[in-house]
């Protein structure tokens, strides 16, 4: 098993905001049939309070692990991870879902709108049984679908499903935002639309935001961009000044 | 093995959970039809068999007494090929260490050697000498239920001479297999006693040499019957022949007949449910397979497959389906089918069951499962087959969702988004929804089946023994009697009430119906013996007319105001016009009923009785009983309270396996759909429920949703069900409908409870299978895939 990566360790973030997540020594082995996968090879990483993070790797890198034992989807094999006062690493089935559900906001790659319910329904879905939530009304505003309350996914393009897809998971006001390749199945213009969304969200409710992305130009628009390679963390790079989505070409 | 029937095997893998719910529907059909049809097809053959055997005749008469020479005017007539003349004559037997009344007939047989008709299967001992007059063979259920051994002693009365008799042999006989008492419809063996005696001492006791007063005909292949009958009748009218009758009408035989005509009904009925909802369940299954291996067929396409190929590729992991529940349900079904024949034929007392499975039954029930199969899937498979390759390339264009109607009425409001979420999936689907909602109201349905003939059974006897008939002991005199008679009665010490009665055999006729029955005339004002309205209320009978059962009425379509033609069978042979006055309620027998002074007039008698009912004290009835044994006008006496006892003991047998198997199948049919409701709603869901646990949403609060809809189904089902039931109960009812008895449609509440929790049941537990699914769901895969 590797050492941790130094260029990670011992990181200041250049705001001096509280930590929100603190991850050490992380490891992560999956068996894949009759071989074994180290997807995290001894991670170490802090994340503070309203930052935008983007994770940066080609697949395979182990950004989507990190980021579903962040989100509470998985835990780690070793290591431990905590959120504030408390170590994830050790919850149960009950206490993920708990932490989740009060915690995080998830924004996935397709989507992942119920069909059956309308943009306002599918953000009450988590408004109805989150502490302190906004008002679908409200979320969906923020994220420039006002208008758009009573469409049922089917007959919503892509990026306003995606849109939906953040108003859903900013709507219980949470902690922390956590993106799946948010515009992978987006356009660029689109994909634009739908980074605006997310850096407003970031701006404006403070929340601290985890982005995946294989995609280096939106790394700039990040405070700080997190390369992984081969289950390990390359490099951190702060971004003196990021750009806002609209300047961004890819 | 070709690659594609591999492909076919690990599909049928990866379905087995589905395929072996649906195979076990399938196998219930299967099973329904195999064991109703191996029941019957064993019991005729037995039947059949024992009819031929044992020479069961073609054509039956009785009569007041004929000179032993007529026999040879009778052999005369064409068409007959074998006759014997009989001497049949009703007893009162005296069994020792058992106080009740035990009544009987005792049929002639022979002096030597067998009859030529009605010959006796003997199970033990010997037939009767002829040369001793003590000797009697009697029958093996009155035997058993007794006790008998041979060699064992019995007394009976005969026409008023007490005799003693030493049992020398127990058998069965072809007209008797159904051994009831003349009006009965239960068979009460330890109170009714077949048994047969050598002509010469039974002639001797009976008043009867070198005479006879029964008649049995075998004819000449091709000879007919009513022709035959016809002839018979002028010949007896003479002698007091009340009328020959064919063997459809023998009183067994048509017991038997009607029980064979139910399996029949049955053997149409159960299987094609099962296999309606088998096909429904395949239809809804492979739809969904075919959808998910969309691209599949494309790149089979792709690579040159046709769409023969393609077909044959689903029909064949469908007929792979069929064949395991086939054989399943043939396995099942004969093994049933062994076990009801043998219930059968113990209930009917039949001297042996030759049980057969016929290969055509076999051949039959896999053949109609597998077209019903392939009906169901013939869509499904035919989409498959037609999908362009560019086109299954491509996903299916996203489900289309709206308001429920529910909602749309307003109620939306009151509505969670999990709630939303069950409606709109199950109104995107109606036609779906609905015949799942349709599949599990026919496991409560069929339930209920199960029970139906315990419960209007249970109410026969009530109104038959507890409203209608409510006499402790009824008496019949020898031969119609004065008044004075009840005084006797009335003397007995414990005897509360005596009403009297007067019946006479007729033959009613309006127009070209005719049926032969008996006017019983009763006292007016009785509250013994009543007669009830359609409402079960005690009716008064008019002074005057006659009052018919409704079935009666039906019979002979006559409704009250009508005219009927009364033709006397007994005496003089009085034939008058009656008008029929009222119609009433009754499930046993057909009876016609006149006001007992007003049948006197009729038959132009001074008051005359045929007999009376009696109540009883009950620490006296066997004191009584003793007494009225000693008088020798009185012929029989019947304990009602017993025989009801006794038959529910006999159906409680039947019905425990009925019950039995009904739950059985219903818990497969509720389990079947339910199961394959919610794996395909699983499958369909995975990524959505997958979706919610990832935003938060806890197991339980995703199993709301995926068994919320399946809850939803199954309440909705248990209302239609048991209406279904009921409908399924009344059709039962309707073609059990006979002149022997008409099935009255009872449900008690237990039997629509009952439907309900199993139904309820099955649902909850296949839920809770599904349930644990929802466990695995793979939450991190739902974020990285595509649908």
């Amino acid at each position: 098993m590797q050492t941790s990566n130094d260029t990670a360790s011992g990181y200041v973030s250049p705001r001096a905001r509280a930590t929100v997540f603190h991850a050490e020594g992380v490891n992560k082995v999956y068996a894949m049939g009759e071989v074994e996968v180290h997807a995290l090879r001894g991670v170490d990483l802090d994340l503070y309070q309203g930052e935008f993070v983007v994770l940066l790797g080609p697949s395979g890198s182990g950004k989507s692990t990190l980021l579903n034992i962040l989100g509470g989807l998985d835990v780690p094999s070793s290591g431990t991870v905590r959120y504030g006062e408390q170590d994830l690493s050790v919850y149960d089935d009950g206490a993920l879902t708990r932490y989740r559900r009060d915690h995080v906001g998830f924004v996935f790659q397709f989507y992942n709108l119920i069909p059956s319910l309308t943009a306002r329904e599918n953000v009450a879905l988590v408004t109805e049984i989150a502490i302190d939530p906004m008002t679908p009304e409200e979320a969906l505003s923020l994220v420039g679908l006002g208008d758009r309350l009573d469409h049922f996914p089917a007959q919503l393009s892509g990026g306003e499903q995606q849109r939906v897809a953040i108003a859903r998971a900013i709507a219980k006001r949470p902690k922390v935002l956590l993106c799946d390749e948010p515009t992978g199945a987006l356009d660029v213009r689109t994909g634009i639309v739908v980074l605006e969304a997310i850096d407003k969200v970031n701006r404006e409710l403070g929340t601290t935001t985890v982005v995946i992305t294989h995609n280096a130009d939106i790394a700039e628009i990040a405070d700080r961009v997190i390369r992984l390679s081969d289950g390990t963390i390359a490099a951190v790079e702060c971004n003196a000044h990021k750009k806002s989505p609209k300047e961004l070409v890819w | 093995m070709r690659a594609l029937h591999r492909k076919m095997l690990r599909d049928l893998w990866q379905l087995r959970g589905q395929a072996l719910a649906i195979a076990l529907v399938i196998a219930s059909g299967v099973a329904t039809y195999v064991m109703f049809l191996v029941t019957l097809d064993s019991l005729q053959l037995t039947r059949d068999t024992f009819y031929r055997d044992y020479r069961f005749p073609q054509v039956f008469s009785s009569l007041t007494r004929a000179p032993e020479s007529l026999r040879a005017r009778i052999a005369a007539l064409p068409g007959v090929d074998k006759v014997d003349t009989r001497v049949v004559a009703p007893v009162t037997i005296d069994v020792a260490g058992f106080n009740e009344p035990v009544t009987g007939v005792i049929t002639s047989v022979p002096d030597h050697g067998e009859p030529w008709l009605n010959k006796l299967y003997l199970r033990t001992g010997r037939g009767v000498d002829g040369a001793r007059d003590d000797e009697v063979v009697v029958s093996e259920a009155f035997a058993s239920a007794h006790g008998f051994v041979l060699g064992d002693s019995l007394h009976v009365t005969i026409k008023g001479h007490r005799k003693r008799l030493v049992i020398v042999g127990t058998a069965v006989s072809p007209e008797y297999i159904n051994q009831l008492r003349p009006g009965g419809v239960f068979p009460d063996f330890k109170r009714y006693g077949v048994m047969w005696m050598a002509r010469t001492p039974l002639a001797a006791a009976y008043d009867m040499d070198g005479a006879f007063n029964n008649v049995v005909l075998g004819l000449r292949n091709g000879g007919d019957a009513l022709t035959v009958i016809d002839h018979l009748d002028q010949l007896l009218l003479p002698y007091g022949g009340v009328g020959a009758y064919p063997r459809e009408d023998q009183i067994s035989h048509r017991f038997l007949h009607e029980e064979f005509r139910q399996l029949e009904n049955m053997s149409g009925m159960f299987p094609a449910i099962f296999l309606a909802v088998a096909a429904f369940l395949l239809n809804v299954v492979v739809t969904r397979l075919v959808a998910t291996q969309r691209e599949q067929v494309a790149a089979l396409k792709a690579f040159g497959y046709g769409n023969g190929a393609i077909t044959l590729h689903y029909v064949g992991l469908v007929m792979l389906i069929v064949l395991l529940g086939a054989a399943l349900g043939v396995a099942l079904g004969v093994w049933m089918g062994e076990q009801l024949s043998g219930i059968y034929s113990h209930f009917f007392r039949l001297p042996y069951l030759i049980f057969q499975v016929h290969p055509a039954v076999v051949a039959q029930a896999v053949f109609i499962s597998a077209v019903s199969a392939l009906l169901g899937i013939v869509f499904a498979v035919r989409r498959a087959a037609r999908l362009k390759p560019a086109e299954a390339m491509r996903p299916e264009a996203p489900a289309l969702y709206r308001q429920s109607w529910l909602e749309r009425l307003g109620l939306r409001r009151w509505l969670s988004q999990p709630a939303r979420m069950i409606l709109r999936h199950l109104s995107r689907r109606p036609l779906k929804s609905l015949l799942s909602v349709l599949g599990i109201a026919f496991a409560a349905a069929i339930m209920m089946t199960g029970r139906f003939q315990g419960d209007t059974v249970g109410f026969m006897l009530h109104v038959q023994y507890q409203l209608s008939q409510r006499d402790d002991l009824s008496v019949n005199f020898v031969e119609p009697t004065s008044y004075r008679a009840l005084y006797n009665l009335r003397a007995l010490h414990g005897v509360e009430a005596v009403e009297v009665f007067r019946s006479v055999p007729v033959r009613l006729r309006a127009g070209h119906r005719s049926y032969r029955t008996g006017i019983q005339g009763l006292e007016s004002g009785g509250e013994i013996k009543r007669v009830l309205d359609t409402a079960l209320r005690p009716v008064n009978l008019p002074a005057e007319g006659l009052v018919l059962s409704g079935y009666l009425g039906e019979l002979l379509r006559v409704k009250p105001g009508d005219m009927l033609t009364v033709e006397v069978l007994e005496g003089a042979r009085p034939v008058r016009l009656v008008p029929v006055v009222a119609m009433v309620e009754q499930f046993i027998g057909v009876s016609a009923y006149m006001d007992l002074a007003a049948l006197n007039r009729l038959m132009r008698e001074a008051p005359t009785i045929s007999g009376a009912y009696m109540l009883v004290d009950e620490p006296f009835r066997v004191e009584v009983y003793q007494r009225l044994k000693a008088m020798p006008r009185i012929m029989g006496t019947v304990v009602r309270e017993q025989e009801i006892k006794n038959f529910h003991k006999t159906m409680n047998e039947t019905m425990l396996f009925f019950t039995w198997v009904a739950t059985l199948f219903a818990g497969v049919i509720a389990f079947g759909v339910v199961y394959n409701s919610a794996r395909i709603t699983l499958t369909e869901r995975a990524r959505e429920l997958a979706s919610l646990r990832v935003l938060g949403l806890t197991r339980g609060e995703i199993s709301y949703i995926l068994l919320g809809e399946l809850a939803l189904l199954t309440l909705a089902a248990i209302p239609l069900g048991l209406w279904l039931g009921r409908g399924l109960c009344a059709y039962i009812a309707r073609t059990a409908q006979t002149d022997l008895y008409r099935v009255p449609l009872i449900l008690e509440p237990a039997t629509y409870a009952f439907a309900a929790v199993v139904v309820l049941l099955s649902a909850l537990v296949s839920g809770l299978l599904v349930r644990r699914r929802l466990d695995e769901l793979d939450l991190i895969a739902v974020l990285k895939t595509k649908e």
